[in-house]
């Protein structure tokens, strides 16, 4: 088994990506999108507009940043990125760099984890010589390709704003344009030293995303699809997102785990199915979220020995005692204070802006905001702005199989799955496909609050709001995740003046669960990233084996040695057993049909066919003494000539036997076999048991 | 090793499903229904033979059911109110009392109830796919609330005990692998038939087998056809309602239905369809809303408060359960957000004016629908439509008689001048259905159930002679054993693999003594060349009892070197 990791990711909008060859099998791990490098690119606003304004550091003293935001430090460098730096053309998209170094006709399956990891899969499926099965969720293929819709639909204003381009190889892309970038913003789409250059790629159409959706075989949780015979591949809840998932990949060489980013905290979607990835013979760990939270990591070592005492066996009790109390409340802490912000900002006569990112903090957002609002007895319209809005919110109704318990017991009670079903029919959420709907000028110049795409702040209805508010010091924007300081985000709106809110919501693991998670699932050998070893060690005695991985690096894993084989017990028990006393091993000679099904080999004996045609065979490590053999052939009462031959090196016969008194038959005695011919099976076991006798009779 | 199936009911007979089948020592049961047709002790599934000590979750491992009774079958079968009254005893009352509406008798169950209390105590698990799920609470709602309504009897038992009930019942969704413990493993299939109905297949070890319920091999309007993998089964327990018909297109009956409506309320009458909430009603309003939209009709259509509606909510959710055709018109067109549906108020039912109404309970039994029926069956230009069949003792099933009047009780009587129009459609699977499934699956044996005994008889000797698969068609309370398949496990050397993922052909000439023997045999002319793959392998057995598969050429090696060592 090799395993390559080609990219670590970024976050929860670009997971990992990998590959891993199980048994001469290539199947890729997630096909991401790097929508963050989406930065350095000009919204269709500001190439617009070209503001010549230069008031920038004014701006930057005003610019209110909530108290949870992460403050980016200011980068000293030669060339200030402002927003007449950023790159005024159609934006390439940033796809793994290092999957391209991979013949796609190679991989033989891909498998997505997350509604995340399929943005990048219409680049791969309309290569030339793509045939890999590709496996999801129902959901995350779902979720998956309405996201793709909603970038194509977003897209295409920018295209629509630069016509099309002359040549395949756009300018900016040129040597000496890259370097006119300010290294900040060359950084977010290059790389560190430029080599990423490669993994961009103009955008896919529509038609390419209606493609790959067709080639995805969508899975449930648990369900069990067999690739060929000779894999089995599940997919188990991980408890982040909707549809997200963990994989068992079943091979007849040993079991493989994949733990993609997986989180304990799931009031939303199905608890993390961690039971289920117990005990294989890989565990391939390929949750980054912890790295890049900041979560204080010194009292870990007495936390984990106090939780795996603590860790549910059973297989019905899910949730478990890892389901912890105090982050639940964290959690909900944060959607809190977002809503306070959101109301205040309200109350101060101004709007507030939410981009979408992660499904279920939206679903969560726009539940909370909207109590809010009724709480505080204000009519205050909310808006859905999203070229898939509709079908995502119906969507989302429809699918009580994958939701947390709390949810499911709405369906129970013959309750909506979400609140938004029942704004919706109460015309206090409004679902607008687009931004240049009459509804929604008409009544914006009140307060309002919307919610929209995209969150990178590059595309979509987002930048046309912020372009029109964004000095507007009564509003509020509130970013949720990114990668990228806030102020490289907002680069393109600047002077701001409006208030923003950067909040995190990094569903995850957390380094302090991660040692007892695995402690739980006791994997044989463990992958586990190179990234963590300063944090996390693994004794020995738990561990038997642990390998670090690190990205563009291959390694490689033993597998268990030999094969197994099955075979059906009813015919077996009758197999002619030859006894070799010396060598304490009995014998037995069968033909039969070797199958693979499920991953496990078959020996199917054929008992119909067996001795048809009068040949029987059998073993034994001396020849047959000539004259011995004819004494007991007439003890037998079978009267037999011989016919010698010369030694024939092509057919290898010494001697014929001919016998014709009671039955014909032939008896070839080779330098290492004895060939029996007869008319009939009885006849040939007959002539058999003779020469058995003879070869053990010594 | 084998597989036994003691049937508790259904077994040779309609109604009253009950298998319970020990797989290498675990014992699952399936399904769990009563039957209505008889009123004493043998209406359910006599439950001493699990356990004759009433020690059921020892006995069993869990209990699986396939779907929601549907109502609008020929028999009536409770499944799901067996499994409440085993997990909790006081919803037994439900069941009882339940029974005293159908049956119009027998309140003296006490006796019953006893007995009930006594035998139940199994606390382990019971599986039921979502639907079935979020459904069963509801029905049984509806029918304590029609029965304290009708009878002004004192409530029995309330909501909070059917919630408290469906809490201990596991969902499953489709496909998904349950493991149920160490070695049983379950998973449920798209069986039709009604919303959430499923066929289970159950593992322990290498046994395998599934057991069907009810199932519906052909889509109807809201509901796909049964969907299953191909398996290796050791046995196949089916339902056999309609093991020796054939359907005809259904296509015909639902015109004839719609042209009989709208023959009614184009002549300014009123319909009156008594249904029970689920299944049928969704289909008829898929099928009426259609043709409305067709016929460009503005004639309302009501759906009475209360069950039908809120099916309806749930209907909506669990959209992913219906057919492609519904599923794939989603979001856009939601088939359960009925346009030519409008609310339901009391008025309705006087206001002059033709109308389509929806009415619960079905059998026109009580409730709402026998109110609707007083008020309106005095009217020749109103329409009666019964969807389904109607037990004796009902007034749906006096009214199939054509009586020019009913007499409901000693002081009531209807004067019957309305038309009645009977629709019998069935969602069961027919004999091709059955034959189909059995041929796709090819189980080693099956078993039949649920069907009526000459029938049964007639199928077996059909999947017996078409496909040369054992069939048994037990009786209620026999066992039937079947054997089923272990497997050894071997090792296989790397060089064994390696040949074997190769083709080994091999030429073998024919010398002409052996030519003269085979022509004595087989009057075929044997060609002197022949292609022989060389399938050979050898199993070998060494002291630890354990076997090893290795090739023809590495035998000799082995032994060779063996015999060096000595």
């Amino acid at each position: 088994m090799e395993f390559t990791c080609l990219s670590k990711g970024r976050g929860s909008h670009f997971p990992p990506c990998h590959i891993l060859n199980l048994g001469g099998i290539k199947i890729l791990l997630d096909c991401p999108l790097d929508l963050s490098a989406l930065t350095p690119f000009s919204p269709v606003t500001t190439a617009f507009y070209a503001l010549p304004s230069l008031e920038e550091d004014k701006v930057d003293a005003n610019n209110d940043v909530g108290s949870m935001a992460v403050p980016a430090k200011r980068q000293k460098i030669e060339n200030q990125p402002d927003n007449k730096t950023l790159i005024f053309a159609e934006p390439w998209y940033k796809t793994v760099m290092n999957l391209h170094l991979w013949n796609p006709s190679f991989i033989d399956v891909v498998l997505i984890s997350s509604p995340m990891g399929i943005l990048g899969l219409p680049f791969l499926t309309q290569m030339k010589g793509f045939s890999a099965k590709i496996y999801a969720t129902e959901v995350s293929a779902r979720l998956g390709e309405l996201v793709m819709r909603d970038l194509v639909s977003m897209h295409k204003e920018l295209k629509q704003f630069y016509g099309p381009t002359e040549t395949d190889f756009p300018v900016w892309l040129r040597q000496e344009e890259v370097e006119k970038i300010p290294s900040v913003l060359r950084e977010i789409i290059l790389g560190k030293d430029g080599t990423e250059l490669g993994g961009l790629r103009p955008l896919y159409s529509e038609a390419d995303v209606n493609d790959c959706v067709l080639k995805i075989q969508k899975l449930k949780y648990a369900e069990e699809v067999c690739y060929n015979g000779i894999l089995v591949i599940k997919a188990f809840s991980s408890g982040v997102e909707m549809g997200s998932c963990n994989w068992i990949l079943d091979s007849p060489k040993g079991d493989v785990g994949y733990l993609s980013n997986s989180s304990f905290i799931s009031s939303q979607v199905a608890a993390f199915d961690y039971q289920s990835l117990q005990g294989t013979d890989t565990l391939i760990y390929s949750d980054f979220s912890s790295l890049n939270s900041t979560e204080d990591v010194k009292d870990e070592e007495n936390e984990s020995v106090q939780l795996a005492d603590k860790l549910p066996m059973s297989s019905h009790g899910l949730v478990g005692l890892y389901h912890n109390a105090k982050e639940d409340s964290e959690e909900m802490e944060k959607l809190a204070f977002i809503c306070s912000c959101a109301i205040e900002s309200i109350k101060g006569g101004g709007s507030v802006f939410i981009p979408i990112n992660q499904f279920g903090i939206f679903l969560q957002l726009l539940e909370e905001v909207s109590k809010a609002i009724d709480a505080s007895a204000m009519k205050v319209p909310i808006y859905i702005i999203s070229s898939v809005a509709e079908d995502l919110l119906a969507y989302l109704n429809i699918v009580p199989e994958w939701l947390s318990r709390q949810r499911q017991e709405r369906l129970f009670d013959g309750e909506p799955l979400f609140d938004h079903v029942k704004l919706l029919d109460d015309k206090k959420i409004h679902v607008l496909p687009n931004i240049h709907s009459e509804k929604f000028w008409m009544h914006s110049r009140e307060p309002c609050i919307v919610f929209c795409s995209h969150w990178s702040l590059r595309l979509g209805p987002v930048v046309h709001l912020l372009q029109r508010w964004h000095k507007d010091p009564k509003s509020l924007l509130i970013l949720e995740g990114g990668v990228n300081p806030p102020q490289l985000a907002l680069l393109p709106f600047k002077p701001m003046a409006m208030k923003v809110l950067q909040c995190h919501f990094q569903p995850g693991i957390g380094l302090r669960r991660v040692r007892s998670l695995l402690e739980t699932l006791q994997p044989k050998t463990l992958l586990f990233p190179e990234e963590f070893r300063p944090h996390i060690s693994f004794p020995s005695e738990k561990f038997r084996s642990v390998l670090y991985y690190s990205e563009g690096k291959t390694s490689k894993v033993s597998c268990k040695d030999g094969f197994e084989l099955k075979i059906p017990a009813t015919p077996a028990s009758n197999f002619y057993w030859n006894a070799f006393k010396e060598q304490e091993i009995n014998l037995a000679r069968v033909n039969g049909e070797l199958i693979i099904e499920n991953a496990r080999y078959h020996l199917l004996l054929d008992n119909t066919e067996k001795n048809s045609n009068g040949r029987t065979n059998s073993v034994s490590f001396r020849k047959p003494e000539l004259e011995k053999l004819l004494a007991t052939f007439s003890n037998f009462g079978i009267n037999a000539s011989v016919e010698h031959q010369k030694m024939n090196s092509e057919s290898q016969i010494q001697c014929l036997i001919h016998t014709a008194d009671p039955y014909k038959a032939v008896i070839e005695i080779g330098t290492s076999s004895v060939v029996i011919t007869t008319a009939g099976e009885n006849v040939a076991s007959h002539l058999y048991k003779a020469l058995d006798s003879v070869l053990k009779g010594n | 090793m084998a597989i036994e199936t003691l049937v508790l009911g259904a077994g040779q007979e309609v109604g009253k499903s009950c298998v319970v089948v020990n797989i290498n020592g675990k014992r699952i049961m399936f399904d769990c229904g009563m039957h209505m047709g008889v009123s004493d002790h043998r209406r359910y599934p006599n439950f001493s033979l699990i356990s004759p000590t009433g020690d059921f979750d020892t006995a069993l491992s869990c209990i699986i059911i396939t779907h929601l009774y549907c109502i609008n079958t020929l028999f009536l079968r409770f499944h799901y109110f067996l499994i409440i009254k085993i997990s909790h005893s006081l919803i037994l009352y439900s069941y009882i009392f339940f029974f005293g509406i159908i049956c119009d008798s027998h309140l003296d169950h006490l006796g019953a109830l006893v007995y009930f209390t006594e035998v139940c105590g199994f606390h382990g698990p019971i599986y039921m796919t979502y639907p079935t799920k979020a459904l069963a609470p509801l029905m049984l709602e509806d029918y304590r609330k029609v029965l304290v309504e009708r009878r002004g009897e004192e409530e029995q038992f309330n909501s909070d005990h059917i919630a408290e009930c469906m809490k201990k019942v596991i969902a499953v969704d489709l496909r998904q692998t349950i493991q149920v413990d160490k070695d049983l493993q379950i998973r449920a299939y798209y069986a039709g038939h009604v919303l959430g109905a499923a066929m289970f297949h159950a593992k322990v070890g290498d046994s395998e087998m599934v057991y069907t319920g009810d199932y519906n091999m052909t889509p109807d309007r809201h509901l796909g056809a049964a969907q299953i993998d191909r398996l290796r089964l050791d046995l196949l327990i089916t339902e056999s309602t309609y093991g020796t018909t054939i359907r005809d297109s259904k296509y015909a009956r639902e015109r004839e239905f719609l042209d009989a409506v709208h023959k009614c309320v184009s002549a300014g009458g009123k319909v009156l369809i008594p249904t029970f909430g689920l299944g049928r009603a969704q289909e008829l309003c898929i099928l009426m809303d259609d043709y409305w939209e067709r016929m460009n009709l503005k004639v309302p259509i009501y759906f009475s408060a209360g069950l039908t509606k809120q099916a309806n909510v749930y209907y909506k959710m669990l959209i992913n359960w219906t057919s492609q055709k519904i599923k794939d018109s989603y979001p856009t067109n939601n088939a359960f957000d009925f346009k030519n549906v409008c609310k339901y108020e009391r008025s309705v039912l006087d206001t002059p004016g033709p109308c389509v109404l929806f009415a619960s309970p079905g059998m026109i039994s009580g409730g709402l629908s026998l109110e609707v029926f007083k008020r309106w069956a005095p009217f020749e230009n109103t329409l009666v439509a019964l969807p389904g069949y109607c037990l004796p003792g009902t007034v749906g099933h006096v009214l199939m008689s054509k009586p020019p009047k009913i007499e409901l009780d000693p002081n009531t009587k209807i004067d019957v001048r309305c038309q009645v129009h009977q629709l019998a459609f069935s969602p069961h699977t027919d004999s091709k259905g059955i034959m189909d499934l059995i041929k796709f699956l090819s189980p080693k044996h099956v078993i039949l159930v649920h069907g009526e005994k000459p029938k049964m008889v007639s199928l077996k000797e059909k999947i017996h002679s078409e496909m040369g698969i054992p069939c048994y068609h037990p009786a209620n309370n026999e066992t039937v054993s079947v054997p089923s398949t272990v497997y050894v496990k071997a090792q296989a050397s790397d060089a064994f693999m390696e040949r074997c993922l190769k083709p080994n052909f091999k030429l073998h000439k024919c010398s002409s003594q052996e030519l003269s023997i085979k022509t004595l045999t087989d009057k075929n002319i044997v060609p002197e060349l022949q292609v022989i793959n060389e399938k050979a392998v050898f199993i070998v057995e060494d002291k630890s009892k354990k076997l090893k598969v290795v090739h023809n050429d590495e035998v000799l090696v082995m032994l060779g070197e063996k015999k060096t060592e000595d």
